[in-house]
């Protein structure tokens, strides 16, 4: 069977794969950079369907040169699922139903950070969406145009994305952010010591002109017949509603460390741990960007440089951006404490709100089993929590909000696949009419 | 303002529907304000986190079911189906 070798593979083009590519790929190393989406940028700088009526973004323009000049070869639309064999990486391609693999002398994880959701009634309406969720399907197409929409959940991303929208044409109500201003006075002294940040700031800020900022507060419910109509808000002592057409709601991010931990990597607090030279504990394996611990955009460039680096040797070289990664790491925890869950929104679900949406598990049975000293093994035993087709992505940051349980094992593959994929050998086209999906008649 | 945009025609339950050409199917599904499946108590449901790790945004393209819109773009004459 073909593989393809190289000196150096990336799974990730967000911004700290991207800058890893470019740094590993000086001194003609061959670096490839494998990423599940149809073009590189990530997150944040994901490509979106009318990017040229946008401003274009400076540090977007020059890192993406970089990349591009580097040489570095970008596979995308492929998704890593598995690692059965040592130095080998396998790859699943969803719209062409091909399988393949990638063999490494080095690695380095770069797979980013995907939303926390919690549960509230309603959550599970047409209408409600992720926030940065929301954000991804407009830049994927979704005309948002003259649509009333309140932002809700927590964390800085909640601002850019309600600006992103006013500047699609939606018309943003009202952004609930959970976390007291007590708690933002904090980090906002700490953003004050960095220009650079502020500046980003101000400018989402003109967007955001006329548009209530309530710290405070959370939703209590959202309601409509089929498709959202209302949202109801609180701040622990009134209730509000609020009239729209669309919810954006996410609850900060949470690390994927998905990959990783197939591969062994060592974790501590729910990321990736890593040297201040972005090794983890696993030989030739190196980890840059969110999964390492949510810093931001800032953070992941500087990482994923070091970790490049670090991928062909020239290590006196990372060692000069420790500094600065140490300083971004410790704006990640200024960010996080800042953002941290009050117990409220811990306790927005109803005993029938349902947590896991695959097997649509609710709250009551799965806090019967917490209360009963169960763990997550259980539930998912007992209740099939986590056992649909997202794995536990969506649910298992929310149970471990809500009942301290964690995800116990990572096991291959770690997305779904087709059947097909399953009988085939990589680097063979199936059959794409038996592409249904393993896990679900 | 730029020029006229290309746009793609796909049906979404054998309505046409016209998305900008770059367009995700999961635009398409959520223009046309069809839920894209039903859950296994039969509630309906729709895209939630547009990043491809959710699976709620799962319908039938070109007779292939249970395919994350979100992550697979739109082509011309796509015949997209919801799952109920
Ligand atoms: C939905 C969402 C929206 C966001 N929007 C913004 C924003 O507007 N502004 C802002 O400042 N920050 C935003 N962020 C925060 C953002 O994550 C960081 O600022 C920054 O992009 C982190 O860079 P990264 O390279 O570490 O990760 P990411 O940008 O997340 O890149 C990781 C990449 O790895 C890919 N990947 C992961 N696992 C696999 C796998 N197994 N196989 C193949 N590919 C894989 C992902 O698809 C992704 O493209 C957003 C985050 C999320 C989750
Ligand atoms: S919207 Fe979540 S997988 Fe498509």
């Amino acid at each position: 069977m073909s593989s393809q070798h190289w000196d150096v593979l990336i799974v990730g083009a967000g911004p700290a794969g991207m800058a890893a590519a470019a740094a590993a790929s000086q001194g003609g190393h061959r670096v490839a950079v494998l990423d599940e989406n149809p073009a590189a940028g990530g997150q944040i700088w994901r490509r979106g369907w009318n990017d040229d009526e946008h401003k274009p973004d400076a540090a977007r323009q020059a890192q993406t040169g970089k990349f591009v000049a580097s040489g570095a070869t970008l596979f995308h639309g492929r998704r890593v699922v598995a690692a059965l064999a040592q130095g080998v990486l396998e790859t699943w391609n969803d719209a062409e139903n091909v399988g393949e693999r990638f063999a490494y002398d080095k690695l380095i994880l770069a797979t980013g950070a995907r939303e926390r959701f919690l549960p509230f009634p309603g959550w599970t309406l047409p209408g409600v969406f992720g926030a940065g969720g929301l954000q991804a399907l407009v830049r994927n197409g979704y005309d948002v145009r003259g649509k009333r929409v309140a932002v809700a959940g927590t964390g800085p991303l909640l601002m850019a994305i309600a600006a992103h929208l006013q500047e699609d044409g939606a018309k943003v109500l009202s952004i609930c952010e959970q976390a007291p201003l007590s708690q933002l006075v904090s980090f906002a002294t700490a953003l004050l010591k960095r220009p650079g940040k502020i500046l980003q700031g101000l400018s989402l800020r003109s967007s955001l002109r006329g548009v209530a900022y309530r710290t405070g507060s959370w939703p209590v419910a959202a309601y409509g017949a089929g498709q959202l109509e209302k949202v109801e808000f609180t701040d622990g002592k009134r209730r509000w509603e609020v009239d729209c057409d669309l919810l954006a709601c996410g609850f900060h991010l949470v690390p994927n460390i998905e990959l990783p931990a197939l591969l062994g990597c060592a974790l501590e607090d729910g990321c990736v741990r890593v040297d201040a030279l972005q090794r983890t504990s696993v030989e030739h394996v190196f980890c840059a960007g969110e999964p390492t611990g949510v810093a931001g955009v800032d953070a992941a460039l500087l990482q994923g440089e070091a970790a490049g680096l670090m991928a062909i040797g020239l290590t006196a070289q990372a060692q000069k951006l420790s500094a600065r990664v140490a300083s971004e790491r410790g704006f990640g925890a200024a960010m996080e404490k800042a953002f941290r869950l009050r117990t409220e929104v811990l306790q927005m679900a109803a005993k029938d709100t349902i947590v896991c949406r695959c097997e649509d598990v609710c709250y009551g049975d799965l806090k019967a089993l917490a209360d009963g000293q169960n763990t997550w093994t259980d539930a998912k035993l007992q209740k099939r929590c986590g056992m649909g087709p997202c794995q536990g992505r969506v649910c298992g940051p929310a149970v471990e909000a809500l009942f301290g349980w964690k995800n116990a094992s990572v096991r291959p593959p770690i997305f779904p696949l087709p059947i097909s994929a399953l009988s085939s050998e990589p680097q063979l086209r199936t059959d794409s009419n038996s592409a249904a999906l393993q896990e679900i008649q | 303002m730029p020029e006229k945009r290309k746009e793609v025609l796909v049906q979404v339950n054998g309505m046409p529907v016209t998305v900008p050409a770059g367009a995700m199917v999961s635009a398409a599904l959520l223009q046309s304000n069809a839920p894209c499946r039903s859950s296994v108590t039969g509630q309906p449901r729709t895209a939630l986190c547009g990043m491809g790790i959710c699976f709620e945004c799962r319908a039938v393209i070109d007779g292939v079911a249970h395919r994350r819109t979100c992550q697979i773009p739109c082509r011309e004459g796509m015949v997209v189906e919801t799952m109920q």
